[in-house]
């Protein structure tokens, strides 16, 4: 009982919470109120005795949001967002669009038959996960790790202005490097 | 020695340990103006210091801002309270512990990282320049502490083969972990006072900002943000405790109150570090951060992990 009461207060909440992105006026609320509908759904996740996985969502997406706050102010508005503004556009697509994906995939959660349980769950689901990721699912996280490290060194490289020719000179010799900010381990 | 054993006590404790986190942030708080009175102020003066500005703060009225967004700025404001009180929930008192989670050191983590969340907020809710600086500056350093501090909670947890942090109690019935793991216990006391806006890590809320995301925060939202820090601290000493310093594990005196000893120590020095330190400059921080600590602290966790696959 108390548990159902919990599931649905939270599910409302995280529902409410992404709507709420497209109704507010500022990238911050918007920013936020996406957290928010994540930690619900987080939380939901514990509900189910997914400890880890629950409150790894919820780290992991305040975290993301804290940070893409900080990106949606810069980059998301007319001249940075730091004034009230509309969250939507493309509106009649836009809402079609969601309307459709979030009938699917409800009626797709509401009508798959789902399989009944067959054994008892492992007693520690935490370290179940660990051996299924780091055992018969190895080889596909050692393959995505390297890759996603490789879109992320990319990406910086593309998004720098400064090559290591500004940096170090057009012969490459010119140690320590010429720098506009001085770091902390001694470049100066 | 016998496994200390923990056992979950009813939520009817949840306000005692709430008043006992709250008395060890007052406690920092008297220690801060012991340490460093204001010219001209008697040491009396400066220990019924967090009194009287309590006091002044609670009756003082609310700044008000245009164009403020109060709700994200109210919300960044109290969570800091919030926070600490839920962090200290899994920390066992000896044989006692509110939560017993199986993944107890997951909760403190994400919890420290809704810090950063809460700072951001306070920054930018005022809708004012040095605030938002100061929000700025608080996001770039967390950046940096945040991934060593997690790597600095990992060596514990892999020592112990659990998340649960009872086991890691139990696992330093021998040797307490900040005996073989040095460097994830500095590097964990430096992040808790980076997420407390603490002395050496406190940029964000500088003088050189005119107070960052304190400059415009008054009356009782100030009083929150201001205990809010040390209550942090508090939380963030109560957790080395069983994760570095062997829980309640001491002689003659009982588990609770070695906890607590241990705990107002670690607290007293965190304090302390302000008065001893200079504020790092997060553009410096930053690159340490990043270049210095991650690699000492993953280096750390190599070391737990060879000694914990030799010793099995």
């Amino acid at each position: 009982m108390l548990e159902a009461i919990v599931f649905w207060t939270l599910g409302a909440v995280a529902v409410a919470a992404g709507a709420a992105v497209f109704k507010v006026d500022s990238m911050a609320r918007a920013t936020y109120a996406l957290a928010v509908s994540f930690v619900a759904v987080g939380l939901a996740l514990l509900l189910v005795d997914l400890h880890y996985v629950g409150l790894v969502t919820v780290l992991m997406m305040v975290m993301e949001m804290a940070i893409m706050a900080v990106y949606m102010v810069m980059f998301m508005g007319m001249n940075p967002a730091l004034m009230p503004m509309s969250m939507v556009h493309g509106r009649r697509t836009a809402l079609v669009v969601s309307v459709g994906t979030f009938l699917l995939l409800a009626a797709g959660a509401l009508l798959v038959p789902w399989p009944s349980r067959r054994d008892a769950p492992p007693v520690d689901v935490t370290a179940a996960l660990g051996e299924a990721l780091m055992g018969s699912k190895m080889l596909v996280m050692i393959t995505v790790s390297p890759v996603m490290l490789a879109t992320i060194v990319a990406g910086i490289v593309l998004a720098a202005p400064r090559t290591r020719y500004d940096r170090f000179g057009d012969d490459l010799r010119g140690h320590p490097a010429d720098d506009p900010q001085p770091g902390g381990v001694g470049r100066r | 020695m016998p496994e200390p054993t923990v056992v979950e006590v009813s939520a009817a404790w949840a306000p005692p340990a709430a008043l006992l986190l709250l008395t060890l942030a007052w406690a920092g708080a008297c220690l801060d103006g012991l340490l460093g009175p204001a010219p001209g102020q008697g040491r009396v003066r400066a220990l019924r210091r967090p009194l009287t500005e309590t006091a002044r703060l609670l009756r003082q009225p609310r700044r008000t801002l245009v164009g403020a967004d109060v709700m994200l700025w109210r919300i960044g404001g109290a969570g800091l309270v919030l926070v600490a009180l839920l962090m200290v929930a899994v920390v066992p008192l000896g044989r006692w512990t509110l939560a017993d989670l199986s993944v107890g050191i997951v909760w403190f983590n994400a919890l420290d990282v809704v810090v950063w969340a809460l700072v951001w907020l306070a920054g930018w809710g005022p809708n004012a320049v040095h605030s938002l600086v100061g929000g700025y500056r608080f996001l770039a350093q967390a950046l940096a502490y945040e991934l060593p501090l997690m790597f600095a909670l990992t060596s514990p947890a892999v020592a112990a083969g659990s998340l649960r942090v009872a086991d890691v109690v139990a696992a330093q019935h021998t040797v307490w972990f900040v005996v073989w793991m040095p460097v994830a216990f500095v590097v964990y006391c430096l992040a808790v006072a980076g997420f407390s806006v603490w002395g050496p890590l406190s940029p964000a809320a500088g003088a050189d900002i005119a107070g960052g995301v304190l400059s415009e925060a008054s009356g009782p939202d100030r009083l929150l943000l201001l205990g809010g820090r040390y209550a942090l601290l508090a939380a963030g000493a109560a957790f080395a405790v069983p994760l570095f310093l062997g829980g309640g594990a001491g002689p003659l005196l009982p588990g609770w109150a070695w906890v607590l000893v241990k705990t107002v120590l670690l607290l007293a020095a965190l304090v302390a570090v302000r008065h001893r330190l200079p504020t790092l400059r997060p553009d410096r921080f930053v690159e340490v951060g990043w270049m210095v600590l991650l690699p000492l602290v993953l280096l750390q966790v190599l070391f737990v992990s060879v000694i914990v696959v030799g010793g099995s």
